[in-house]
C-alpha cells in the first residue's frame, strides 16, 4: 500500500485517511485557486448575471431578462462583428493549419540549418503585438508602404490594394498579420508529433511501393489526427478572441469594417458603458466559442472510435 | 521523408523554398530595424533603402527623452517578474496537487480550470473590471498582477510536464517517510526544472508584451508599461515611425535574448501542451 506512512499518521490524529489526503490536497491547490476563484470564476459567473441586467456601472442594476440580446442583435455593428469575426476566424483557420502543417513537414528534414529556420519561422509569435501592428501598419501603406511598392513591379498602379485603409481590403490585411504572427506556435506543435511519427511505417510503405503523396496521405495526415483536434481547437478558440492586434492595427475600422466582437464588447463596455450589451455580446461569443470546442470534442471521440 | 537526401536537386528546391520562407517572415523585422535608424522623412522612400545612408543613432538616445521610456521599461520588467513568479508558484504547487495527490472532487474541479481556458477573457474582462474598481484596484500594479497570475494555463501546462513523473518514485520517497510537502519540495520540484523553466518564458513573453490589460487598467503614465509607450508615438495624424521603430525594437530585444538562449525550453512548453493528458 502506498499510503501506509500518510495511513498511520492519519490515525494517530484522528482523522480518517480520505480527510486528510483531501486536505493534504487542498493546501497544494488552495494558493492557485484562491486567486483563481476571485479572480477569474466569480467574474465569470458574474458576466453571466450581467447579461441579463441593464447596468451602467454606477446606478443600480435592473433586470431585464433577455432585452439585452434582443438589442445587440439589433444593433447592425454587433451583426456586421459577428460577421467579420466568424469570417476571418474561418479564414485565419484555415491558411494557419495548412501554413503551419507544410512547414513542419519541410523543417522536419535532416537539412544543414535547419534550427535556424524553425528559429526564424516562429521569432514572430514571441514579438510584441504593438510592435508588429506598428511595422505593418507602415508596410501596408498606400503610397510609399514597401508591400504597395512590391505589388507594383507587377500591378499597375491603380489595382494596388488599400490595405489598411481600405474597407474592402482591411480585414484580409489583419488575416495576413495574424497568420503571419501565430504559424510557428502550431508549427513546433505539428513538429513535435511528425517526430513521433515512428519511421518504421514509412520504410514498410516504400516497401510496398507507396508514392511520396500516398505516404503523406495515408501515414502522415492519419497519424497526426490528434495534434489536428488540438491546433484546429487553439486555433479557433485564439481567432475568435483575437483583440491586440486587430486594434492596433485598424482599431476596428476603417468604419467597422474590422470590427471584432471582442472589440464590440469593448467599446460598449469602456466607451458606451452599457454593461449589459456588453455581457450580453461577451455570452455570445463564449456560446460560439464553447460550441465550436465541444463539438470539436465530439467529433474527436466519433473520430477515434471509427479508426 | 528522410529519402529526399538522395536526391540532390530536391534538397537545393528544398533550400530554395525554406529561404524564401524565412525571408518573407523576416523581412518585416529587418525593415523595422532598418527604419529605426532612419530620419522620418526617409522612412518611406521608394524604392526601399534597406541600409540607411547614414545611421541615426540618436534615435535610440531621443525616445527615452520624448517619453518616459525608461519608467515604462522598468514598469514592464517589474510586472513581469512578480506575475512570473506568481504563476510560477502557485501554478506548481496547484499542479502537484492535481496530479499527484488523490481526493474526492479533484478531477471535476481541474475541469473547471480547463474550460476558463476556453473562455476568452473578453467575456469576463468587464466584470473583473469592476470588480477591481470596487476593490479600488483599477489603475494600480498590484489590481493588474491579480488579475493576470492566476491564469488557468500555467497548472494546466505543469500538469502535463509533472504526468510523466513516475508515481512509484514518490511513493518510494513517502515510504522513506518524507511527508507529501517533503516529497513535493525535494523530490518533484528538482526534477520539474526544465518545466518550470518553460512555463516562466511563456508567461515572461505573455506578460511582457500584453497590450489590452495594461490599456484598460492603467490610465495614470506613473503605471504604464512599454507596449503602451510605443503607442505614444503614433499621433492622430502623423507619427514619429523612426521612433515607433526603435521603441518596438528595444521591446524586442528582451525577448529576443531569451528566445536566443532558452529556445528548447519555448520549444519543449509549446510542445507539451499539445500532447494529449
Amino acid at each position: 500500500m502506498p499510503r501506509t506512512a500518510t495511513g498511520t499518521a492519519a490515525k494517530r490524529s484522528g482523522m480518517s485517511l480520505n480527510t486528510r489526503n483531501t486536505l493534504v490536497g487542498m493546501t497544494f491547490i488552495l494558493p492557485n485557486f484562491i486567486g483563481f476563484f476571485c479572480f477569474v470564476l466569480i467574474p465569470v459567473a458574474f458576466s453571466f448575471v450581467l447579461s441579463f441586467m441593464e447596468w451602467d456601472g454606477f446606478t443600480e442594476m435592473k433586470f431585464v431578462g433577455i432585452e439585452n440580446f434582443l438589442d445587440i442583435f439589433d444593433d447592425r455593428v454587433f451583426r456586421a462583428a459577428l460577421v467579420q469575426t466568424v469570417t476571418f476566424s474561418i479564414f485565419t483557420v484555415a491558411f494557419s493549419m495548412v501554413l503551419a502543417l507544410a512547414l513542419a513537414i519541410l523543417l522536419n528534414n535532416k537539412l544543414k540549418g535547419v534550427n535556424f529556420f524553425r528559429a526564424a519561422i516562429f521569432f514572430p509569435y514571441v514579438a510584441s503585438i504593438v510592435a508588429v501592428a506598428a511595422v505593418f501598419k507602415a508596410m501596408f501603406m498606400k503610397d510609399g508602404g514597401p508591400i504597395n511598392e512590391f505589388l507594383g513591379l507587377f500591378l499597375p498602379d491603380s489595382m494596388l490594394p488599400g490595405w489598411l485603409a481600405s474597407t474592402d481590403w482591411a480585414l484580409a490585411a489583419c488575416i495576413i498579420v495574424q497568420v503571419w504572427k501565430n504559424m510557428g506556435y502550431f508549427m513546433i506543435i505539428y513538429l513535435a508529433a511528425l517526430q513521433d511519427i515512428p519511421y518504421s511505417l514509412y520504410e514498410a510503405a516504400s516497401i510496398d511501393g507507396a508514392t511520396k503523396w500516398q505516404q503523406f496521405k495515408s501515414i502522415t495526415l492519419p497519424m497526426l489526427t490528434p495534434s489536428h483536434f488540438y491546433v484546429l481547437m487553439m486555433l479557433v478558440i485564439n481567432s475568435f478572441k483575437t483583440f491586440d492586434l486587430i486594434f492596433t492595427l485598424t482599431e476596428g475600422g476603417p468604419g467597422t469594417s474590422t470590427t471584432m466582437l471582442s472589440q464590440y464588447i469593448y467599446n460598449e463596455s469602456f466607451i458606451s458603458w452599457n454593461y449589459g450589451g456588453a455581457s450580453a455580446a461577451a455570452m455570445v461569443l463564449f456560446l460560439i466559442v464553447a460550441a465550436v470546442t465541444l463539438l470539436q470534442f465530439r467529433v474527436e471521440r466519433k473520430f477515434n472510435d471509427f479508426m | 521523408m528522410i529519402e529526399k537526401k538522395k536526391n540532390p536537386l530536391s534538397g537545393a528546391v528544398l533550400y530554395v523554398v525554406l529561404i524564401l520562407i524565412t525571408a518573407v517572415t523576416l523581412l518585416p523585422l529587418l525593415w523595422m530595424l532598418s527604419s529605426s535608424f532612419k530620419l522620418s522623412t526617409e522612412v518611406f522612400t521608394v524604392p526601399i533603402r534597406w541600409i540607411p545612408e547614414t545611421f541615426h543613432w540618436e534615435n535610440y538616445l531621443t525616445i527615452w527623452q520624448k517619453i518616459p521610456f525608461g519608467l515604462f521599461t522598468f514598469n514592464s520588467a517589474k510586472l513581469t517578474v512578480i506575475i512570473t513568479l506568481i504563476q510560477l508558484f502557485t501554478c506548481s504547487f496547484a499542479a502537484y496537487g492535481f496530479t499527484k495527490c488523490k481526493f474526492r472532487g479533484r478531477d471535476t474541479l481541474f475541469l473547471c480550470y480547463v474550460a476558463t481556458i476556453a473562455i476568452p477573457w473578453q467575456s469576463y474582462m468587464l466584470p473583473q473590471y469592476s470588480m477591481m474598481q470596487k476593490l479600488g484596484l483599477v489603475d494600480t500594479h498590484l489590481g493588474y498582477i491579480l488579475m493576470q497570475a492566476f491564469a488557468a494555463f500555467g497548472v494546466f501546462l505543469l500538469r502535463q510536464f509533472f504526468q510523466s513523473i513516475p508515481n512509484d518514485l514518490l511513493e518510494a520517497a513517502r515510504i522513506d517517510g518524507l511527508s507529501e510537502y517533503g516529497t513535493y519540495f525535494r523530490i518533484v520540484l528538482p526534477l520539474a526544472k526544465p518545466s518550470l523553466a518553460s512555463l516562466a518564458i511563456l508567461s515572461f513573453v505573455t506578460t511582457w508584451n500584453d497590450f489590452m490589460g495594461p490599456m484598460i487598467y492603467f490610465n495614470s503614465e506613473a503605471n504604464k508599461t512599454i507596449p503602451l509607450g510605443i503607442r505614444m508615438f503614433q499621433g492622430q495624424y502623423s507619427s514619429d515611425w523612426q521612433f515607433i521603430m526603435a521603441a518596438s525594437v528595444i521591446s524586442l530585444i528582451p525577448v529576443f535574448v531569451l528566445y536566443l538562449f532558452c529556445q528548447r525550453y519555448f520549444v519543449q512548453g509549446i510542445a507539451t501542451s499539445g500532447m494529449k493528458g
